[in-house]
């Protein structure tokens, strides 16, 4: 906790040359990847903060322009990595609308399963990384362990832990199976109380409290024209959530609440995702009982979508259909428009603003990542902070390198 | 001969060179450096997390100071701001060290053939283990441990002599095929030309 | 997309217009919408104006600031289009607001003064496009060391580069 907040750190030009320059450099133990951060400190507390990105720029807007829009994809969920599925359920609803594709019951619901999987996924990892670097090493280890169980349901589904390409056009990659449905069951059965353990390590902890409280204040103006969204938002008082604000997917039939706080600092950012956890397994509980029976394609009369592959495997049509699917001078047209579709994926907003040029691949594809407008935030929050506070507060704004990047 | 002394000795004595002792010595206390820089980072971490846990094959502890490691693990896609910072960390490393290269992106490049990211960290540092995968399992990157284990095992020595032999670049050139191409070009050369091109 | 939200929809934007008006009352703009999501063009000398019109009109949060090459997409007239997405964070309404730019002159004013939130966005479509932006406090590269000669995301710039992913010295075994 800083001894005292100054106020407007302006200092003269005498005052100035007693600071001393750091390097936070790309490389450092912080968990956060390819940051670096130039700190000009005083003593020990900081007085300016310039981050210096672009460690992990990848040319993935360069990439969209040149893969269509059911093979960008793979490039997509590598964007934000500790919530893959997030990534491509953005995506494609992004794609989806601009095609005017209407989903399938079945498909909404499994894609909000998975939303709400990759939240918690996201969350997990966020806390658990905040606390090893603020040097709690057991409570990582509660987290991840938790994680584990999320990989295994996305191994099912898709055939890979990470990184599953599992959404397409108008539909999914496989439809779930039975057994599928039962480890999910598990897992929410099994969460709360792996979130009793973890939340008995972390929150009432003396040390953890004293070291995120008052640390690294975001007010709500500054997160408004800063461009805030996403638990970083929330817990300065930006009651604002797309899933309630502009429902997408099945969210409409759920019952479930907003989390908010006012305090701005490092602890409510961390208090709005633990009660988030406990809202997506809500999520998750009401969606696996429901879970509508139906097909995951969009379906072959409206041609929106790839068709079921028993149906390409026995009828022509089926093939005819695939054929068009996938061969690149013959696929779904496109309108030559432009828009921009967000979704509520655990760091924030994450939003698409794809131009169509009549082909099926995206002229542009731009990807409005959350991480960017939450760095550059930093600056603000830092000041007056002590050196040791920039690792709470960088845990907290969740900045995912690859996403802040591209 | 040996094996008569070693009767004689009974078990809690045995003979062996001193490059086998050092090395077994290295190769079971290997502490990783974890350079990660994108998804395969989050991989890495699941390997040293307890579902998989790494530190049960010696590797105890991340160090995250060049100066405390042996084995420095580039987990995730290098681009071109970054590849300075790699290669001056691996400089500050001291002897003996190792590399692995884990993840499609750090041995080739990945699905990322563009601009800014370098396709293959092999092109401009010297690597030991390629590990494939994007990202490649827990249980992936615990083979390659092994893998390196065995390889200092059976050709380590004590003062790091198999080091000074690796003259030569070991990776592919810097320049790709296409790039060489592209260069040629817009020089105006034309491949038409020539009667025999090596390129092709 | 029933008749209900397209009526608020057209309701809203009316009442937008009727807000601008006096404010906007030289400005020629061009209203247009698609799937619900409502466009307006302005003129690029205008840009600056007709921003602080809109914040001034509720739009108080700008989410992304971006910038589309279209050299190749045919039937157009300029080379840059850029695009600013604006919220309504009390009544949840969107705009996407455009101008268009043509080479050689790639300047507009810069939108730091109206949302400080654009501050890295405009750097980004500086590294990536090159357009300048005016009155920018802190204005360089933003993702590629800064010097890196081109802007990679035009159109006549190939996706494998120009050999500078390649432009580093090599390290061998023996002398690390």
């Amino acid at each position: 906790m800083p001894l005292e907040l100054l106020e407007s750190p302006d200092l003269d030009a005498d005052k100035r040359e007693g600071l001393w320059t750091l390097n936070f450099g790309p490389q450092h133990p912080a968990t956060h990847t390819t940051l670096r951060l130039v700190l000009q400190l005083d003593g020990e507390m900081v007085i300016d903060a310039e981050p210096d990105i672009g460690f992990l720029h990848s040319g993935f807007e360069k990439l969209g322009e040149v893969l269509d829009f059911n093979q960008y994809v793979t490039i997509v969920n590598r964007m934000n990595y500790v919530s893959p599925m997030a990534n491509e359920i953005a995506w494609h609803h992004a794609v989806e609308k601009l095609l005017g594709v209407e989903l399938t019951p079945r498909c909404k619901y499994i894609r909000t399963i998975f939303a709400e999987l990759m939240r918690m996924h996201d969350h997990l990892l966020c806390l658990g990384t905040c606390v090893l670097d603020l040097g709690g090493a057991t409570a990582f280890m509660y987290a991840f362990n938790e994680r584990e169980a999320i990989y295994e349901i996305c191994e099912r589904a898709s055939g890979q832990r990470f990184h599953t390409s599992y959404t397409r056009v108008g539909g999914l990659l496989y439809d779930v199976t039975d057994d599928w449905v039962k480890m999910v069951k598990d897992f929410v059965r099994n969460f709360p109380k792996a979130y009793r353990d973890f939340s008995g390590l972390v929150m009432k902890n003396r040390i953890f409290v004293e070291r995120t409280r008052d640390v690294g204040v975001l007010s709500r103006e500054e997160a408004i024209e800063g461009g805030a969204t996403g638990p970083t938002a929330r817990a300065s008082g930006v009651a604002r959530d797309l899933r309630r604000d502009e429902p997408y997917l099945a969210y409409d039939d759920f019952d479930f609440d907003i989390c908010a706080s006012q305090g701005g600092d490092c602890y409510a950012r961390f208090q709005v995702r633990m009660m988030e956890l406990l809202e997506s397994v809500k999520i998750i509980e009401q969606a696996i009982d429901k879970l509508p029976k139906g097909p995951v394609f969009a379906g072959e009369s409206g041609k929106t979508g790839m068709p079921d592959k028993k149906e390409v495997y026995r009828s022509i049509e089926g093939l005819i259909h695939h054929f068009e699917s996938v061969m690149p001078n013959r696929q779904m047209p496109c309108p030559k428009e432009s828009i921009y579709a967000a979704t509520e994926s655990p760091n924030g907003e994450l939003g698409y603003y794809i131009v169509g040029d009549g082909t099926f691949r995206a002229y542009r594809a731009r990807t409005r990542p959350p991480s960017i407008l939450h760095f550059a935030l930093f600056s603000k929050l830092i000041r007056g902070c002590m050196l040791s506070d920039v690792a709470a507060v960088l845990g907290s704004i969740n900045i995912i390198a690859a996403e802040l990047d591209r | 001969m040996a094996t008569q002394i070693n009767k004689q000795l009974g078990d809690n004595i045995f003979l062996t060179t001193l490059d086998a002792a050092a090395s077994w010595g290295r190769a079971h206390s290997l502490w990783p450096m974890p350079f990660a820089t994108a998804c395969c980072g989050i991989e890495l971490m699941s390997t040293a997390a307890s579902k998989h846990d790494l530190s049960r094959f010696g590797s105890e502890v991340m160090r995250f100071s060049p100066r405390q490691c042996d084995l420095m693990i580039v987990a995730g896609r290098v681009v071109m701001k970054m590849l300075p910072v790699l290669q001056r960390i691996w400089l500050q490393m001291p002897e003996p060290k190792w590399c692995i290269s884990m993840g499609a992106c750090a041995c080739t490049g990945g699905v990322f053939d563009t601009y800014a990211v370098v396709q293959g960290i092999d092109r401009f540092m010297p690597v030991d283990v390629y590990v494939p995968g994007c990202p490649p399992r827990p249980e992936q990157l615990i083979r390659s441990i092994i893998d390196l284990q065995e390889k200092i095992q059976s050709g380590g020595t004590i003062n790091a002599r198999e080091f000074k032999l690796r003259i030569l670049p070991e990776g592919p050139s810097r320049f790709d095929e296409d790039e060489l191409i592209r260069i040629r070009e817009r020089n105006g050369f034309k491949l038409e030309d020539q009667k025999y091109d090596p390129v092709h | 997309m029933s008749n209900e939200t397209c009526g608020s929809n057209t309701s809203e934007v009316e009442a937008l217009k009727s807000r601008l008006a006096d404010s906007l009352s030289g400005v020629t703009l061009e209203w247009s919408e698609f799937r619900e999501q409502v466009r307006v063009v302005c003129p690029a000398n205008e840009l600056l104006k007709c921003l602080s019109a809109f914040k001034a009109s509720g739009f108080d949060q700008l989410t992304d600031l971006t910038a589309v090459d279209l050299l190749e997409y045919g039937n157009v007239n300029d080379r840059f289009e850029v695009v600013y997405c604006l919220l309504n964070i009390d009544t949840g309404m969107r705009l996407i607001a455009k101008t268009y730019l043509n080479e050689p002159d790639l300047t507009i004013p810069s939108a730091t003064s109206v949302w400080f939130g654009a501050d890295w966005l405009e750097r980004e479509v500086y590294d990536m496009y090159g357009i300048v932006f005016s009155g920018h406090p802190n204005f360089k590269r933003l993702l590629l060391p800064d010097d890196f000669q081109s802007f990679p995301l035009r159109k006549d710039y190939p996706i494998k580069g120009r050999g500078e992913r390649h432009n580093f010295p090599v390290i061998t075994r023996a002398e690390s």
